[in-house]
């Protein structure tokens, strides 16, 4: 008991150094190029974490949550612009606004998009993004077109310009988390867990799939599209193929298989490791798409070389190292001297 | 009316090469059960195989197939052998991301090479054209046509009449049966690769003549490949080919009858009507396996 609430103490201890270091960030990081470089690895948290919801804990790879993201931007914007909202920090009282109207638009495609499974769904999801983006450029009276929506330019500068981006990036990435982390705990993350295991058998046993597989869409897209409206107006123009971009779209999903599909903190170090990374490749090699084959060289690496994520393959290099020495010649001794050994026996 | 019946005409032409695109896409899905998202970007690969053989030594496009479909059949085997083989748990999953990123890599290699100007290929029966009744069509749509025809009956050939057709049939229908009666699965999947890849050569040349093209104009090519697939029915090459036509008719109708900016509109219109009604798609068998 004392050990397991040893490990419990530590655990949040460790989570609210891990949230002070985040919170106090811009206090001692101030020049803009590093609060930047923040701002992104703050918004790939949160995308992570959203994504996974759906893609790590029911199995099912939506390739298209761009779509949620540019969406949230842009209901942001033409909420902006229509209500005559003035900026400064008003508009972020309309990022939950623009959550709840992707939630919408995930409902609609959702429903058609899960009466698909595996490979089909995935390809819906591509096909979803498309469409979004078209409906972008083509509805020009509400969204601009191709020439773009523009945001009010927030009235701050200098050093401080950043900060309060962060913080709203923050703020939905704990969110994210916290709603990770109880669905992780729920009767209704363990049917979606069991979704992911075997839909058919799940289904046997009275999980109602189809309305988990969808609260769980709706959850993950309701997310991403808040960070898409908070990424809207700290970039202050949108254009179709720029909000609703198939990169931004991969990238969350490699983060959360960098760091171990369906783990609750995978997500978080996936994207605090290729983040940073993918920025500093954009900087180097600035306009020239010879960045892109440096990113595509790191996923592939990641893919062939780590492919359940660094989280579920660490955890067993743990549980291995342990079990050997439980059952090794000089276990007795070893069980005796390490406090953990035991509970180091862990479902992968 | 008129302006309707040279849109289906347009669409049957044009349709041609999407189904040659398509029938190697579902191809590769189904021998290896993965979506090759990577097959806009071998597309545009060849396209800008053929494009620099144009360039540098004025090869005519369609003669310079003559070594890009083998030097592409080469790349796809290649591909197949050290990014796609290697993979074994949630192989779906991590194919797609896995395709991804090689789409991404063609898209960089391309960019550095080429620049994102906007090109295409070019070749006297580009711009000359002849009249039947009253519309001018393009030699470049009928060659195209032709030799998609021509590729699309030789797959078929290989596919129904060839000792080697008949393991990648087994193969596409199970897997754990065919390598039980003997047929080396890994072989046919590396050579299905190649065969796939090799056709989107073949596709990038005709795509290449009739559309200006940049690195970057895989991700639209994909999204139309990817949704012809599913209509028609994932791993079915008839389905393919059919839902290439009607999608490409349909689309080429809409332009004429709504507007040129909702035609792209309507091709996802029709996926989704297709996944409410159909989900399997129009040939397809329900895919039950677990991502």
């Amino acid at each position: 008991m004392t050990r397991l609430r040893r490990k419990d103490a530590a655990k949040a201890i460790a989570m609210v150094a891990v949230v002070g270091f985040a919170l106090l960030v811009p206090v001692f990081a101030t020049d803009p190029a590093t609060t930047n470089i923040a701002v992104f690895t703050a918004m790939y948290v949160g995308l992570a974490t959203s994504w996974n919801i759906m893609g790590g804990y029911t199995g099912y790879i939506s390739l298209g949550h761009a779509a949620f993201f540019g969406f949230g931007a842009y209901a942001l914007g033409v909420m902006l612009a229509h209500l005559g909202i003035p900026s400064g920090f008003e508009p972020f009282l309309f990022v939950p606004v623009a959550g709840i109207l992707t939630a919408l638009l995930a409902v609609g495609i959702g429903w058609v998009a899960l009466r698909t499974r595996a490979a089909t769904f995935v390809i819906v999801t591509i096909a979803m993004m498309f469409m979004i983006q078209l409906l972008a450029e083509n509805l020009s009276g509400l969204t601009g077109g191709g020439a773009g929506l523009s945001f009010p330019v927030p009235p701050w500068s200098g050093d401080f310009y950043n900060t309060p981006f962060y913080y709203a990036m923050v703020v939905i990435a704990l969110l994210a988390l916290g709603v990770s982390w109880l669905i992780r705990r729920s009767k209704f993350g363990l049917g979606l867990l069991a979704i992911r295991d075997d839909e058919d058998k799940a289904l046997a046993v009275g999980v109602p799939a189809r309305a988990y597989k969808l609260t769980a869409f709706i959850i993950s897209a309701a997310l991403v599209g808040m960070i898409g409206a908070v990424y809207g107006y700290y970039v202050t123009y949108i254009y179709p193929q720029f909000a609703i971009d198939p990169l931004i779209g991969i990238s969350m999903v490699l983060m959360v298989f960098l760091g171990g599909l369906g783990t609750l903190w995978g997500p978080v170090l996936g994207a605090v490791i290729l983040e940073p990374a993918q920025l500093s490749f954009a900087y180097t090699f600035g306009a020239s798409k010879l960045y892109l084959v440096f990113y595509a060289a790191v996923f592939l690496l990641v893919i062939l070389l780590l492919p359940r994520g660094i989280i579920p393959s660490f955890m067993d290099l743990v549980a291995r190292v342990r079990r050997r020495r439980a059952v090794g010649p000089s276990a007795p001794a070893a069980t005796a001297s390490d406090p953990h050994a035991v509970a180091g026996i862990q479902s992968p | 009316m008129t302006l309707v019946l040279e849109a289906v005409i347009f669409g049957i032409l044009t349709g041609g090469v999407y189904a040659l695109m398509a029938s190697g896409l579902t191809l590769i899905f189904g021998v290896m059960r993965i979506i090759n998202v990577g097959h806009g970007a071998l597309v545009i690969l060849g396209a800008y195989l053929s494009f620099a053989l144009f360039k540098s030594a004025h090869i005519d496009p369609f003669l310079s197939l003559v070594a890009t479909m083998p030097a592409m059949f080469l790349i796809g085997v290649v591909l197949q052998v050290v990014f796609v083989r290697p993979l074994k748990d949630n192989r779906e999953a991590l194919s797609v991301l896995v395709t991804y990123a090689l789409a991404l890599g063609i898209e960089g290699l391309l960019g550095f090479i080429f620049s994102n100007n906007l090109v295409q290929l070019n070749a006297w029966y580009e711009t000359s054209s002849f009249a039947v009744f009253d519309f001018h069509i393009a030699y470049v749509y009928v060659f195209g046509f032709g030799l998609c025809l021509a590729i699309l009956a030789a797959m078929f050939v290989i596919l129904y009449r060839t000792d080697f057709g008949a393991a990648i049939r087994a193969t596409m229908l199970n897997r754990t049966a065919a390598q039980l009666i003997g047929v080396n699965v890994d072989r046919v999947s590396a050579l299905a690769f190649g065969i796939g890849v090799s056709t989107a050569a073949a596709g990038g040349v005709v795509f290449g003549l009739t559309n200006a093209f940049n690195p970057g104009s895989h991700y639209d090519l994909i999204s139309r490949l990817l949704t012809i697939i599913v209509l028609g029915g994932l791993g079915s090459l008839r389905g393919a080919v059919i839902g290439a036509v009607l999608m490409l008719i349909v689309e080429d109708v809409a332009a004429v009858v709504i507007s040129p900016v909702w035609a792209n509109f309507v091709f996802f219109v029709i996926l989704v009507v297709v996944l409410v009604v159909r989900p399997q798609g129009l040939y397809g068998i329900r895919v039950r396996e677990r991502i």
